[in-house]
């Protein structure tokens, strides 16, 4: 009996590894920034150029943050996920317009819509480093402290608003 | 004498071609050589970024992909490093940002524990297994060599003597 059942124990733990290898996605890499505070910025806006927009002033509130391009086809994607949710009026989303062009970044806005209180350009992806951005489009949620909560890696989804996003966005304005 | 005088110009044509395809090969090859402005810094660049993972094509190092991000990544290593920053320090600043995920020689601590020592415990493991099954087998066999009774003996025996029996047949 032993003979059959050492074997197939040895079988079944190799078929749960592999399954639950099978259902992570590698693309998505965990952040060591989550509960770190967010990387300090002073960046210039997007559409009023003599103007920047610093980390700082967002202290005290819970914002999102959208890291997005005109070149990137995934933001095609989210970006009418982000238009709805900029009007239901329950987060601020600041849009950290990524190693883009100017004027394309601000045709796009208008193509498709802007659901950013303030988008800031991050010409060389500096920022983006520090931000350890790798992939747009990426967002974070960041708390009242400045503390990253959340990473989200790719384009973000109803469900992913739903189930993830918006609970931890609730928790953390109360 | 017309025919030859074609082909010899022919030829002559023919190496020129060929020629000129050469330098113009050489000329190319030179031009895309890439000029690093310090050689000795691209160096350390490149052994550096060897060891480190570009986060898009994941099985590519930072010192070989040609991604953009790669290409960011090389950048920000290289003013780092003119910056006179230690490779420690930039590995770290890396780390901080990117994860473990980015060192293609994951560093030892809890986390890690199953990688590192998994397949040792594995290979443990299993050559204990291997010994307990070849002892236990061994005791097997000694006990089924015990001498033959002695009516296994005669009936063996006439076994024996039926086939060769058979056989002269």
């Amino acid at each position: 009996m032993m003979r059959f059942l050492l074997p197939l124990a040895a079988f079944v733990v190799l078929v749960i590894f592999l399954g639950v290898g099978l259902t992570l996605n590698p693309r998505q890499v965990p952040s060591p920034l989550v509960d770190k505070p967010a990387p300090p910025f002073r960046l210039q806006q997007l559409y009023d150029t003599t103007k920047t927009l610093s980390s700082e002033e967002n202290l005290g509130k819970v914002w999102m943050l959208n890291v997005w391009a005109s070149w990137c086809v995934a933001c095609r994607d989210e970006h009418p996920v982000l238009v709805e949710l900029s009007k239901l009026g329950i987060v601020p989303i600041y849009g950290l317009n990524y190693k883009d062009q100017r004027d394309t970044a601000m045709q796009w806005l208008k193509q498709f819509g802007n659901p950013y209180e303030i988008s800031i350009v991050d010409a060389d992806g500096k920022v983006g480093i520090n931000y350890g951005v790798y992939g747009v489009p990426e967002t974070y949620v960041i708390d009242k402290q400045g503390i990253i909560r959340y990473k989200h890696i790719g384009p973000v989804t109803v469900e992913s608003l739903k189930n993830k996003i918006l609970p931890l966005i609730k928790e953390l304005k109360s | 004498m017309m025919k030859r005088l074609i082909h010899s110009s022919l030829k002559r044509y023919l190496v020129v071609l060929i020629l000129s395809f050469t330098s113009l090969q050489g000329y190319a090859a030179t031009e895309a050589v890439p000029v690093a402005e310090d050689p000795e810094l691209e160096k350390r660049l490149v052994n550096l970024a060897e060891n480190l993972r570009c986060l898009v094509c994941q099985n590519e190092s930072l010192a070989a992909s040609r991604a953009d991000f790669a290409n960011d990544m090389r950048r920000e290593i290289r003013e780092q490093m003119r910056m006179n920053k230690s490779d420690d320090e930039i590995v770290e600043f890396l780390v901080a940002r990117y994860g473990d995920f980015i060192l293609f020689n994951p560093p030892l601590k809890s986390t890690t524990w199953l990688l590192w020592f998994g397949p040792f415990a594995l290979f443990l493991g299993g050559g204990a297994a291997l010994i307990f099954y070849l002892r236990r087998r061994r005791i097997q066999i000694n006990e089924k060599d015990l001498p033959l009774t002695e009516s296994q003996r005669l009936r063996a025996e006439s076994l024996i003597k039926e086939m060769n029996k058979d056989q002269s047949i």
